[in-house]
């Protein structure tokens, strides 16, 4: 068994594994098959100041090896998450990552206060959600406002911020940048590609938002690229995520420049993909003779 | 409570249109109850394939579901003795009722009536498909209930008509507990309207694209309406499958 302590943006975790924000709501439902102290942290699903009902359905359609979806942030809003989700959150023995996306910088700010409290380990902002309007992707695709953004959480916490990059844009390393000026402790990246899926009867979309955010096994090349360009760009940590479905996978992403890694779409598939995934990544690292796990990190070389 | 494992597959029979298939699981069977579902990860696919339970024999369930798709295909393919991985049982189902009931299945929305039927003792039936090939369980729930009555579209089996208006008829004929219905929107919108003009409580069990099935994702909610009149999105995997039918918001 090798050591697999990481350390995200001086947040010693356990091991690397990490939920992905979304597709394991508050952790209350996986809790049921096995201790959440097994994961290195819990992100836990993305917030809004005020509670939001999300997009009408369907919200989701498979795709070749994925899906997309576009439940466009259903959450029950800051003080719902304070009050029924985060007293049990804190007592599971896992580090918790909350996820805040907000529509004005002023609101980010706010947000920032209110979710800096005892419990809560590290704030990500969320400035890359495909699904819902006017807000969030609109954050995180231009340089000046993700700047804006990560300056706001970070001026009202004390708490280490990590800023969620889209890969919906021109050059990542732009935005990761952005993020770095800004003040940003980590990144975490990346979030779902945009997509459309058609029902070939009716000729409309199959999501009633007629987009939504691509994820799965489909993903991971282009996660694996965009990491290895923040990598290079910045010196920030990395919590790597996009279609890791295996231990293999999870390795690959931290040769390319991640930390830590995030599983997301595989949960859907597999309730117990992430303790899965973590026992594969130990052996992984067994047979080949790494005694840390952290010692993968941006061990890429590139031709 | 629900559990992932394995499952047996201990008899499957494919037709034109409906798969039959029996897995041995014992603890999901021992658990099982009307309305819940059982989500079955198919070879090759990103997503699980939500199947209602269409009944409980000892350690066996029995899954009947349409052959659509190319997960369903997949599984349509499996043969006895293979294992499956299976997440289950899943959501909410119908409740128990003292008096008898009146269960509705429209096409593939039969197979948790049968489970129903099983389960609840005097129940009578309104069976409705589009054509008789698409006709499903008749017999099984022939037997099992006292009187099942049998519709199709187009008259090519049964009476000619629509599933609301047998229910209607029943409903005159006989004063019963609550109405159990799966089926099609349509058929469920309609079937709760002839229930409250009837003043029978109606309970619907409703299908939806589906992610975890544990009521995390969020990707299979529907809106429904609470007591205080406003809208909530609700998870159909969790909260439901089965809900109270004058709460659902039909026309989204």
């Amino acid at each position: 068994m090798s050591d697999l302590r990481v350390n995200l943006a001086g947040l010693e975790l356990r091991n690397p594994i990490v939920s992905a924000s979304g597709t394991f709501g508050f952790g209350r439902e996986y809790a049921a098959f096995y201790p959440l102290s097994r994961l290195g942290a819990v992100s836990a699903k993305g917030l809004t100041l005020l509670p939001r009902s999300g997009n009408m359905p369907p919200r989701i359609a498979e795709t070749p090896s994925g899906m997309l979806n576009s439940v466009g942030l259903q959450n029950p809003g800051v003080e719902g998450f304070l009050r029924e989700e985060l007293p049990w959150l804190k007592e599971q023995g896992t580090k918790v990552i909350v996820n805040l996306s907000a529509g004005t910088v002023e609101e980010f700010g706010q947000m920032a206060e209110m979710l800096s409290v005892d419990g809560v380990d590290l704030l990500e902002v969320n400035i890359s959600c495909p699904n819902v309007k006017c807000e969030g992707l609109a954050f995180g695709t231009r340089p000046e406002t993700a700047q804006a953004a990560t300056e706001a959480v970070k001026t009202h916490t004390h708490l280490p911020v990590m800023v969620k990059l889209s890969p919906n844009v021109t050059d990542i390393t732009e935005i990761a940048r952005a993020a770095e000026a800004g003040g940003a402790d980590a990144l975490s990246l990346i979030n779902t590609l945009l997509g459309m899926r058609i029902d070939l009867n009716t000729r409309r979309p199959i999501l009633k938002n007629n987009t939504g955010g691509l994820s799965g096994p489909a993903v991971l090349p282009v996660a694996v690229r965009c990491i290895h360009q923040v990598h290079q760009a910045v010196k920030l940590p990395i919590l790597g995520m996009g279609g890791v479905m295996t231990g293999a996978d999870a390795a690959e992403l931290m040769m390319a420049g991640a930390s830590a890694v995030a599983v997301g779409t595989a949960i859907l598939t597999d309730p117990l993909a992430p303790v899965r995934i973590l026992d594969e990544l130990d052996r992984f690292c067994d047979d080949r003779g790494i005694s840390e796990v952290r010692s993968l990190t941006g061990t890429l070389e590139v031709w | 409570m629900e559990r992932i494992a394995n499952a047996t597959v201990t008899a499957l029979k494919a037709g034109p249109v409906y798969t039959i298939l029996e897995l041995c699981q014992p603890e999901m069977a021992s658990d099982a109850c009307p309305g819940q579902f059982l989500h079955i990860k198919c070879e090759g696919f990103s997503l699980r394939r939500p199947i209602s339970i269409a009944g409980v024999t000892g350690d066996r369930l029995t899954l009947v579901f349409e052959t659509k798709g190319g997960g369903t295909i997949w599984l349509s393919q499996r043969r006895p003795g293979d294992i499956l991985d299976v997440l289950g049982p899943l959501g909410n189902g119908f409740p128990a009722e003292s008096g008898p009931c009146l269960l509705v299945g429209g096409g593939v929305g039969v197979p948790p009536m049968r489970f129903c039927a099983q389960r609840f003792s005097g129940c009578d039936a309104v069976l409705a498909f589009r054509s008789s090939d698409r006709a499903l369980l008749t017999e099984d729930m022939d037997a099992l209930c006292g009187e099942a009555m049998v519709m199709t579209d187009d008259g090519s089996l049964g009476t000619k008509g629509f599933a609301a208006q047998g229910v209607a008829a029943m409903l005159a004929k006989k004063a019963y507990s609550a109405v159990f219905a799966c089926g099609p929107k349509i058929m469920l919108k309609t079937t709760v309207e002839a229930c409250r003009k009837a003043g029978v409580p109606c309970w619907v069990s409703l299908e939806e694209r589906m992610g975890c099935g544990l009521g995390a994702c969020l990707t299979c909610a529907t809106p429904i309406r609470s007591e205080d009149g406003t809208t909530l999105m609700q998870e159909v995997c969790k909260d439901g499958p089965v809900f109270r039918g004058e709460e659902v918001i039909w026309d989204v």
